[in-house]
């Protein structure tokens, strides 16, 4: 009788190799000591800001609506135009597109260059697109539309895009093998499919686009954004308070009834 | 019925006659507040300026060529500051974001009536403040520069990342946890071998997703004071100096690029 | 009706799919295509229609040279040859109405299938066919409500409603379960018979082909090992197109249908 050699074990860890281990934790080590080390903090300013802080706090309970109640509509209601028409026309412009950017769908020259259009349109915040719609068109909304307008080719282009290459091969197939012309196949193989999920996105981008429209008002493109900045330049902070209450109030339905309409169309 | 039968003719239409008038009114609904919005548009709109554009748009154009080079030279700090507030930001919302998922999922949620809606309003508010108007308020409570644009960042991604994770601990197998619980494990022990392997790779996902947008966010920080690459792009655009505009977009969009193939690596390493 | 002259497939990988495959079929011929995974049964199929284009070869249905044709011409010959799926490949969000209409695509200009506007003959046609396959009740119901056997009822539906010379078949029992596979094939050659249509048959259950076809074509490595009548397929040929195996099971002569069924019936209750 032999006795039973002892068998040790450890948990294997997720990296195999030590040294790369290892390298991987000194250099995330080093990174964040530069980081931190770069990044200069006020303290100073940092503790007067607990005081103001606390000022903006105690602005919540009451906000004040009425004071500025007047610039508030006004600033909701362009922000609600600006997100409508933006996520309509963008979504419209979006689908030639993203049809163009489906590898299974366009010819190799058409679908670099619509693939080009979509990480353009996808690089550049839509603040950045707004700040030159504002040198270019004057202030206001329609500087705030045409940014978000390409933002939304950007993000449901890509998406469209990439659901179409998703898609079941199989059935487009059989509706290719009826001897159907290619819109008719699009009518009967792919839009059935890519539907129900592209009405979510819209809804979804929707929604964006109205958080966004806030933005681009700091930069003049119209919408509540301007009315925000100008109560925080002025240091009002109840009628801050009251704006950001709004818009997390109108985001809030937008989400709920999006995902409504996502669970009937499902 | 959409299937009728009328003096022994069959007929079919996908929908009856009260479904396609309603859905033609829904249309028709549609399309006039589409309109509606449209024409207050373009009740604020110069359209002489529009009109006038294209002019602009050629001569902005032409005035931002070529790109002035030299100026890189100053750019170097503002990228980095814009990475350290995009990582260093993900990681204060991830930190965050943590325990406030582990609140707001049903199967995890401590109290259903209690801490969940307060989680889940902690998600919707951050959610709903872009991270600009964040950085706006944070300027103004505790001053400029790159410490607010991390604050910033870290409230914004806050609620992006608890609801992605959240969802991904609801959507988790029980039959595992149920599994770990018949061994006799604690609650803590419950948490690390049956809930928290199953999410790892959607948490790790949901981070470097977040990595990635946030430094397309951080580029615009700057816009407010809120430290970054944009304080350059604000101060060259208000002093007119388009070649450095120039400069500056291909950077942010180089910097968005490799920031995007990073984090598909990243996600091609963990999945 | 059907003939294919040295039909060759090389794939972009460099897979030679097809060497040389030639056949040919008359007028109500029901033909089963059998062979190992691999062999190049789909690719023979679908080169008929072109959903895979032929390197080389001629493809003739009736006068018709297939290969040669342009994209609108090839349309129109593709009205001409019904194709039923593996995976019945119904549009799952769709109608089972809309589901048999798609096979008049061909026949009917994009609005009118746009707005589901079909001409009354072919309505009268859809609901013709499903009464056959005893499904009219379901017209409204969405394509993935059905059960498997239904839904290749459905399919069928759809390639007969095309008004086909031939139907090219592809493994149309491979999902379903024992039963509802010969009942399909049952309604195939049934249709088949009563429409004098022409039939090409991808099957991998070499028991269902020689109960169903009379004439069995078995590929092996792109190219035709066997071509002749279900009785002569003794185990040489069987080895020669699949391999070594013992294939006396197999091809036990079949004497009566209801015996099988029977004796498959009890072989499930006992396993």
């Amino acid at each position: 009788m032999t006795t039973p050699t002892q068998r040790s074990w450890k948990l294997q860890p997720f990296i195999k190799n030590p040294t790369l281990r290892w390298t991987l934790w000194v250099l995330t080590a080093i990174y964040l000591v530069l980081a931190f080390g770069t990044m200069e903090i006020n303290w100073d300013r940092v503790a007067e800001g607990v005081t103001r802080s606390q000022r903006f706090l105690a602005a919540f309970f009451p906000p004040d609506f009425i004071s500025r109640w007047d610039s508030i509509v006004e600033g909701i209601y362009e922000s609600l135009w600006m997100a409508v028409t933006s996520t309509v026309v963008g979504i419209l412009l979006s689908i030639p597109v993203g049809l163009g950017a489906a590898r299974n769908l366009s010819f190799r020259p058409i679908y670099l260059f619509c693939r080009g259009i979509l990480a353009v349109s996808r690089t550049f915040p839509e603040v950045i697109l707004a700040i030159f719609f504002v040198k270019l068109f004057g202030f206001g909304p329609f500087a705030g539309f045409m940014a978000l307008s390409i933002g939304t080719i950007g993000f449901y282009g890509k998406l469209l895009a990439e659901d179409i290459e998703d898609m079941d091969p199989v059935q487009a197939e059989a509706i290719r093998a009826t001897g159907a012309s290619w819109l008719q196949w699009l009518n009967y193989s792919v839009q059935p499919q890519v539907m129900p999920r592209m009405i979510g996105l819209g809804m979804y981008r929707l929604d964006i686009n109205f958080r966004e429209s806030a933005v681009v008002g700091i930069v003049g493109g119209g919408g509540i954004g301007a009315t925000l900045l100008t109560s925080f330049d002025r240091y009002e902070f109840d009628s801050a308070a009251a704006i950001l209450l709004v818009i997390i109030g109108i985001v809030m339905l937008v989400e709920y009834s999006s995902g409504y309409i996502r669970k009937k169309v499902q | 019925m959409p299937s009728s039968e009328q003096n022994g003719i069959k007929s079919w239409q996908l929908r009856t006659r009260p479904e396609q008038l309603l859905r033609w009114f829904f249309w028709l609904i549609g399309i006039a507040i589409f309109l509606f919005c449209w024409r207050l548009i373009s009740e604020k709109t110069i359209w002489m300026f529009v009109e006038d554009s294209p002019r602009q748009a050629i001569d902005m154009a032409e005035r931002m060529v070529p790109p002035k080079w030299e100026y890189m030279g100053k750019l170097w700090i503002p990228v980095w500051d814009t990475i350290n507030i995009a990582t260093l930001g993900t990681m204060l919302a991830i930190l965050i974001a943590i325990p406030i998922a582990f609140c707001a999922a049903r199967n995890t949620s401590p109290s259903l009536t209690f801490v969940r809606p307060i989680a889940l309003f902690i998600i919707v508010s951050s959610r709903s403040i872009n991270s600009l108007i964040w950085a706006l308020m944070l300027v103004t409570l505790i001053g400029p520069g790159v410490f607010a644009g991390v604050i910033a960042i870290g409230l914004r991604s806050i609620g992006f990342c608890a609801k992605l994770l959240y969802e991904a601990i609801e959507e988790i197998d029980p039959n595992q946890v149920e599994a770990i619980e018949a061994t006799g494990a604690s609650k803590a022990q419950k948490l690390s071998y049956g809930i928290v392997p199953q999410i790892m790779p959607a948490f790790a996902g949901i981070s470097v997703f977040r990595w990635d947008i946030n430094i397309r966010e951080s580029t615009v920080l700057g816009l407010v004071g809120a430290g970054g690459i944009g304080l350059q792009l604000d101060s060259s655009i208000s002093t007119l100096a388009w070649t450095q505009v120039s400069l500056i977009l291909i950077v942010i969009l180089g910097t968005v690029v490799v920031s995007e193939w990073v984090s598909a690596k990243i996600r091609h390493a963990i999945i | 009706m059907l003939r294919i002259d040295k039909l060759v497939k090389q794939y972009k990988t460099g897979d030679i799919a097809l060497k040389g495959v030639s056949l040919e079929i008359p007028k109500g011929q029901v033909l089963a295509l059998i062979g190992p995974s691999g062999a190049g049964k789909s690719t023979v199929i679908r080169c008929v229609n072109r959903l895979v284009e032929p390197t080389e070869g001629k493809i003739w249905l009736n006068d018709l040279e297939l290969v040669s044709l342009s994209s609108a011409a090839l349309r129109r010959a593709r009205r001409r040859m019904g194709m039923i799926f593996q995976e019945y490949a119904l549009v799952e969000r769709l109608s089972v109405m809309e589901n048999v209409l798609s096979g008049r695509l061909g026949y009917v200009g994009f609005w009118r299938s746009f707005f589901r506007k079909y001409p009354q003959n072919d309505i009268n046609e859809a609901y013709r066919l499903l009464e056959r396959v005893e499904l009219d009740h379901m017209a409204d119901k969405r394509a993935d409500e059905l059960s498997g056997g239904q839904r290749q009822r459905i399919g069928i539906c759809r390639a007969l409603i095309q008004n086909p010379d031939l139907l090219l078949v592809d493994e149309p029992t491979a999902s379903l379960d024992p039963k509802t596979s010969r009942q399909i094939m049952r309604l195939i050659c049934d249709l088949c018979q009563e429409r004098q249509l022409a039939a090409i048959i991808n099957i991998h259950d070499v028991h269902l082909a020689q109960m169903f076809a009379k004439r069995i074509v078995g590929l092996q490595e792109g190219k035709i090992v066997y071509d002749g009548p279900p009785d002569s397929l003794t185990p040489d040929v069987l080895t020669q197109i699949y391999g070594e195996e013992d294939w006396e099971a197999t091809i036990e002569e079949v004497e009566d249908e209801e015996e099988i069924e029977i004796a498959m019936e009890t072989a499930g209750a006992s396993s």
